[in-house]
């Protein structure tokens, strides 16, 4: 019988994938409401969940791939892979409309701008403090500094190493999280009462859920306009970091 | 039908990744340089496009909600399946990279609306 279920497991490991990332989306969805009373999102935590798995998987079998070296889990390696996930991203500029990036304006396109590229900077001088001189590493952790989507993708897209993109998203989730819960806290000092500064705020932080998560706490009113100017920010970021700021980073530091 | 959306999906898709090694190839780096951008900015415009033809039906846009719905999921198997053990291996550059983002990103929040407050162009009427 184990031997059926095994062979039920790898034959069919993409559908059996999608059974088994169901439960844990279920399992940090309950974590997220009845630990965290829904303060740290449910994404967040499924993705922390990911990530465990990952370092199980790879201690485990002492492979690469995380839990897909497992045979029976070799299906999630097909879909995390870099087609699906390239392909699911995209997918999600379906909800932008140019009308709402007019409403966003000015302000939402500056708050953009220096979000990404301030997120960036920074994460690529952690990059450089800890060591990681090599510019497509270092520019993978920055810009996983700037969403745990913008990270792989960047790193996919310049050929970075799996630990390198693992980091990427850990950066990422790091500061999801960090702007789910610190932003009720801070939202006083900022002056983050209105409209106007929600946007600006959603395109600073840029990470959706941690913005929609850490509005909500402060204000569900403003929850539309942050999560609206912070839908465009991953788009972006998806954009210009393997690109133009790649392309700055390789002429500064050399490639 | 729904593989329309889908169809309008992977098509938007094979351009974005045909601009993005294109250029890699044309600057000379071996990468793709900005394929997946590309690709959500066709998307938008693309989308934009068809909606106010009235030619994207329900059920292609069905298609592609779908996808769009599955992205969390996806990312969710994507980390499952990173080299997380060797990660580790580089401390707390990853934490310490999202911390130090958050903090300047939470001290650019109040000049940048100050600014933005300035500026005509965003007035919200809703």
């Amino acid at each position: 019988m184990e031997k059926i279920f095994l062979t039920i497991m790898t034959k069919y490991g993409l559908v059996m994938s999608f059974m088994v990332i169901g439960l844990v989306m279920y399992v940090a969805y309950q974590v997220s409401e009845k630990l965290t009373k829904g303060r740290i999102h449910g994404s967040a935590v499924a993705i922390l969940i990911g990530l465990a798995l990952a370092y199980f998987g790879g201690t485990y079998t002492g492979g690469k791939t995380g839990l897909a070296d497992i045979p029976m889990f070799a299906g999630i390696g097909i879909m995390g892979g870099g087609m699906l996930r390239d392909f699911a991203i995209i997918s999600t500029a379906f909800g932008a409309r140019i009308e709402e990036m007019k409403k966003a304006g000015l302000a939402g396109a500056i708050a953009l701008f220096a979000g990404i590229l301030s997120s960036f900077i920074v994460g690529y001088i952690i990059a450089l403090i800890f060591g990681y001189t090599d510019v497509v590493d270092a520019t993978t952790i920055a810009a996983g500094a700037v969403t745990f989507i913008v990270g792989p993708v960047t790193g996919a897209a310049l050929g970075a190493s799996s630990a390198v993109i693992a980091m990427s998203i850990a950066a990422g989730v790091t500061k999801s999280i960090l702007v789910m819960i610190l932003t009720p806290f801070v939202a006083k000092s900022i002056g983050l009462d209105n409209p106007q500064t929600a946007m600006v705020y959603g395109g600073l932080m840029g990470t959706t859920s941690g913005t929609a998560a850490g509005l909500a706490a402060t204000d569900p009113k403003l929850v539309p306009y942050g999560a609206m100017v912070a839908t465009f920010y991953t788009g972006f970021g998806c954009l210009v970091c393997p690109s133009i700021l790649y392309l700055i980073a390789r002429a500064i530091f050399g490639g | 039908m729904a593989i329309y959306g889908v169809t309008i999906l992977s098509f938007c898709m094979f351009c974005g990744m045909y601009i993005g090694m294109g250029l890699g190839k044309v600057i000379g780096v071996k990468a793709n340089v900005g394929g997946v951008g590309f690709a959500m900015l066709i998307l938008v415009l693309l989308v934009d496009y068809l909606l106010k033809k009235g030619k994207l039906s329900d059920a292609a846009q069905k298609g592609i909600q779908f996808w769009s719905a599955m992205y969390i999921p996806i990312i969710v198997a994507m980390s499952a399946r990173q080299n997380v053990v060797a990660a580790l291996k580089g401390g707390p550059t990853a934490i310490v990279a999202g911390v130090v983002a958050v903090a300047a990103a939470f001290l650019l929040v109040p000049s940048i609306s100050k600014l933005a407050k300035k500026s005509d162009i965003t007035k919200i009427e809703q």
